[in-house]
């Protein structure tokens, strides 16, 4: 069963979600099996939003945005039999870090290899580096309880309590002092300071930094990056177990097996259908307004798009109270990442560590020392994409070939950074595009030679095409940076965190709101969740 | 001891984990890695070379071969057509199993059958004046198992079998660079899947033909533990571990009827007679004491056993086969759950099951033991219908 596009069958539902990326088709797919009659309108011509596959060179499907699943709630698994529509989960099994000195870290699933990788640069880590994951399993598995509920009630929390990470805290009340500290610690610094506690060798460090500032407009040592390492060990105390993983066919896979679970449950998706406007009668939501104008009714509208575009965009700030709408401005957007695709002809060999085998099978972090990453911000902080970026790359197809042509292969090469907000102003981007991708081919290609060469076809993507082609604003790859002051009771803003809009029977389901960003499926699940509780729809 | 496959030479080569064991006298290897979870899912998404030598075969000849099969295995061989195989099990005179496995008819008066467990006497036993001859051909066919969504691309490039032609429980002859094999589209991993049946002469040939052609197809070399993983996913309930063959059996209570371990399909009653028909007729007629059941375990419990005691839910890395007791919702004892893993790819917790027939079905709460901090509790499992994955590519 597959999406339809153009026209909704019906002219009235229960339910309208705007945005078929993945988590308005978990959200819908929720609402289905619970027996509303359920309508998604995507805007494109496939679902998935940023998680997407596409062949965009014949034979060769990409995961054009999202690369890697991560904390892919293995409950929406269960409950919306993903399996059986065709979702398979690959899991990474390394991190490798080639380094420009020759030298390289891999760090496995095997902790007794890891154990002797780290030991060549300093035997002290790789004693300390088990007990460091068992105290981030710790304190993930408290942040765990978090992203699998709707945020905490505000009221019981002062915003001044936020070192406390809310919930978090108060989990962490039954538990002894030390890791209370630790808690705290982690809410408030850098990232590289944080790991400064624990490790000596900037090797090891600074690829375990780098996961800190993914999606942020922020460097390894800036404050409140500390706590992006958490999500890191979450997905690997999952009940999932490295949650961390390539869906089989690309990570769209992930919202076609959505899209077809909320099919089977009744559901209607249509693509090419993009939202005008929210239809609003008396204040109170009654439907949408296509850009086609066609109208259709529904009891209950949801939006699984970002903040800015769901009020901004749907509501227009009209119909929204003042105060409302200075607090969405304060919101981040400020998109920090760009990413490059590649079909080549053959396996890239890394001089650091040549060969095909199983270290270039999870991610390849371009992440040398502290002083390149805080370079590379610096860059962006002046307006300007990385010289040098930090790069996060995957080559899936060395574990699932079916996205490509026997014995030829993807790389997927994320990139930051690679700033909106550009001198010129971002509407220059595309004047850039080659120069920022030929910034990131450069600097590869000292790591790889001979990459370039093997180039069959080439993506470049920047924030600005983030925005007009995935409706990311300002190319935020998280619909609103993961800094502290945008998580919790406070995403999208103060009082309006779940899932209810101050917009009478509008609802938001994307990854603005709690627990915010990434292929997690949480806000999805949450929202229909809440709604299904709260008697709207 | 144990002595090696044909295939020894390269899996030895390649086992850097050291991590073997014994499977019917001969070394095997659990996994090639340290972690077998690569392995599994080679399995799933890409090609898994997995060597099966072990197996027992033993070919079957002679103008009253179908016959004499249909007397001793609980289907009725005379049906099966040139080219196909078929699932199925056999029983001793009371009608309690022995051995499942498979048989293949080659031609009119061909066939082949596998099994888990040694069967020479017994078939030469049974064969009387039916003219059969019966060859113990176990160390002379090495074969490999060939698993995954990539298998059959793998043998397009390597053979000249007409693949498209070769459907689900399928069997031809077929030539890999020269050297004479035969491909039948079976397996223990409920995935799409070739087993390839070759002299041992031609062992490493066919290995290293099928390793150099599979690259571009990321095959892997796959060992028993993440086969065993997909078996669990697939229901394929396994001799010695789900059920005991009455050969083996010091009690009466140990030993299983096909209906019992959920092979009553296998079986065709109405016809001439065979071995166990009898006790079979009147099993059936009575009903069965026991079922096999596939058990899904409620995660949402597990976890909570887990958070009680502080920790993050664990569940056991590898497939586990040690029985423990499963109880009714009243408390009492109604079977065990024989062996279980995690699945990575349905992300739930899975068990096979033996239990009285009256709790057998689907959607029936259960109740199973697990311990957690070296307590023992009990959580909910869910009667479910195997196979727990099924796959569209298995049967496409
Ligand atoms: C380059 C990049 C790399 C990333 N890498 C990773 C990664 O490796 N791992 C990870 O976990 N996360 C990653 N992310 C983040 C992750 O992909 C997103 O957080 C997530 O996919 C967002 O899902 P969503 O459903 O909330 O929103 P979206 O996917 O943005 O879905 C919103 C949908 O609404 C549609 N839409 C917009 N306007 C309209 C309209 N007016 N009418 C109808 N439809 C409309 C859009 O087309 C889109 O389909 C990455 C993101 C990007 C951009």
């Amino acid at each position: 069963m597959a999406a339809a596009a153009g026209t909704p069958a019906k002219s009235t539902y229960d339910v309208i979600v705007v945005g078929g990326g993945h988590n308005g088709l978990t959200c819908a797919a929720y609402l289905a099996k619970a027996g509303r009659k359920v309508l998604v309108l995507e805007r494109r011509h496939v679902v998935g939003g940023a998680a997407v596959s596409e062949e965009l060179h014949p034979g060769f499907t990409f995961s054009v945005c999202s690369y890697i699943v991560s904390l892919f709630r293995p409950q929406i698994i269960r409950e919306l039999e993903l399996a059986r529509h065709g979702l398979e989960i690959i899991p990474l099994e390394s991190t490798f870090t080639p380094f420009p000195d020759g030298r390289s870290l891999a760090r496995w699933a095997d902790p007794e290899r890891t154990r002797r990788e780290i030991a060549a640069f300093s035997p002290k880590d790789a004693d300390v580096y088990p007990e460091f994951g068992l105290t981030m399993s710790r304190l993930a598995h408290f942040a765990k309880h978090i992203i699998d509920r709707p945020p905490p009630d505000p009221t019981s929390f002062a915003p001044s309590d936020l070192l406390q990470l809310g919930a978090i805290g108060s989990l962490l009340r039954g538990t002894d002092r030390d890791l209370r500290f630790l808690n705290t610690k982690l809410m408030t610094m850098s990232a590289a300071d944080f790991l400064d506690l624990w490790f000596e060798s900037e090797h090891l460090k600074t690829p375990m930094s780098a996961s800190g500032i993914i999606g942020t407009f922020l460097g390894v040592r800036s404050p409140g990056t500390a706590y992006v390492l958490l999500h890191h060990y979450m997905g690997e105390i999952d009940g999932a177990y490295r949650a961390w993983g390539f869906a089989k066919g690309g990570t769209g896979a992930v919202s076609e097996a959505l899209a077809s679970s909320a099919i089977a449950h009744g559901a209607e998706v249509v693509t090419e259908a993009p939202v005008q406007a929210l239809r609003l009668t008396d204040g109170r939501t009654t439907g949408v307004v296509l850009e086609n104008g066609t109208e259709i009714g529904a009891k209950v509208v949801v939006s699984s798009l970002d903040p800015h575009r769901t009020f901004f965009g749907l509501v227009g700030e009209r119909n929204l109270d003042p105060a409302f709408v200075s607090q969405l401005r304060k919101f981040k957007l400020r998109g920090s990442s760009g990413k490059v695709n590649l079909a080549v002809d053959r396996v890239p060999e890394f001089t650091a560590r040549p060969g095909d085998g199983m270290h270039i099978r999870g991610d390849i972090s371009i992440s040398p020392d502290f002083e390149y990453m805080e370079r590379a911000y610096d860059d962006a902080k002046y307006g300007a994409f990385s010289r040098r970026p930090y790069m996060n790359i995957v080559i899936p197809t060395l574990t699932d070939p079916s996205v490509a042509p026997p014995g030829k292969h993807i790389v997927s090469i994320f990139v930051q950074y690679a700033p909106y907000h550009i001198t010129e102003g971002p509407e220059r981007w595309p004047e850039q595009r080659d120069a920022f991708g030929d910034a990131v081919l450069d600097t590869l290609e000292a790591y790889c030679p001979g990459l370039k060469s093997s180039i069959l076809f080439k993506q470049v993507l920047t924030p600005w095409d983030l925005e007009k082609d995935f409706g990311l604003t300002e190319g935020n790859i998280f619909h609103g940076e993961l800094s502290l002051e945008q998580l919790l009771f406070l995403r999208p803003t103060a009082g309006w965190s779940r899932y209810r809009t101050p917009i009478d029977r509008l609802w938001a389901c994307g990854s603005g709101t709690h627990p915010g960003g990434g292929v997690m499926g949480a806000p999805g699940e949450l929202a229909a969740k809440t709604l299904l509780r709260s008697g709207d729809a | 001891m144990s002595i090696a496959t044909p295939f020894h030479p390269r899996t030895s080569v390649l086992c850097t984990s050291l991590f073997w064991k014994e499977w019917a006298g001969h070394h095997a290897v659990r996994s090639y890695d340290t972690h077998h979870e690569p392995e599994y899912f080679a399995i799933r998404h890409a090609a898994a070379l997995i060597d099966v030598s072990p197996l027992f075969k033993y070919d079957v000849s002679g103008p009253d071969a179908a016959a004499f099969l249909s007397r001793v295995m609980v289907r009725d061989i005379r049906k099966l057509k040139i080219g196909r195989v078929t699932y199925l099990c056999w029983c001793d005179d009371h009608g309690k199993v022995l051995d499942d496995g498979t048989v293949s008819r080659f031609a009119e008066q061909d066939f082949r059958v596998t099994s888990a467990e040694p069967a020479l006497a017994w078939l030469s036993r049974q064969a009387g004046r039916f003219r059969v001859t019966i060859e113990d051909v176990s160390e002379r066919i090495a074969t490999l198992s060939l698993q995954g969504p990539r298998s059959r691309d793998i043998l397009r490039d390597a053979t000249d079998a007409d693949l498209d032609a070769l459907k689900f429980f399928g069997v031809t002859a077929a030539t890999l660079r020269g050297i004479d094999v035969r491909l039948s589209r079976t397996g223990y991993t409920g995935d799409l899947g070739y087993e390839i049946w070759i002299h041992r002469d031609h062992a490493l040939p066919v290995w290293d033909a099928l390793m150099e052609v599979g690259e571009a197809h990321r095959i892997t070399p796959v060992g028993l533990d993440a086969m065993d993983v997909s078996r669990i996913e697939a229901g394929f309930i396994l001799n010695g571990v789900d059920y005991f063959s009455a050969h083996r059996c010091v009690v009466e209570s140990r030993k299983s009827t096909p209906y019992e371990i959920g092979l009553g399909w296998t079986v065709n009653l109405e016809r001439e007679p065979f071995v166990g028909q009898e006790a079979l007729r009147l099993e059936k007629a009575r009903g069965s004491r026991w079922a096999k059941v596939g058990l899904v375990i409620d995660w949402d419990e597990h976890e909570a056993l887990f958070a009680k005691v502080g920790l993050p839910p664990q569940v056991p890395s590898a497939a586990w086969r040690t029985a423990v007791p499963v109880y009714d919702t009243g408390g009492r004892q109604v079977g065990q759950a024989t062996s279980g893993a995690w699945s990575p790819t349905l992300k739930q917790n899975l068990a096979l099951a033996t239990v009285e027939a009256a709790y057998a079905a689907p959607g029936t709460a259960l109740r199973m033991e697990v311990t957690v901090e070296f307590q023992r509790h009990r959580v909910t499992a869910v009667v479910t219908e195997t196979p727990f994955f099924n796959p569209e590519r298995k049967r496409a």
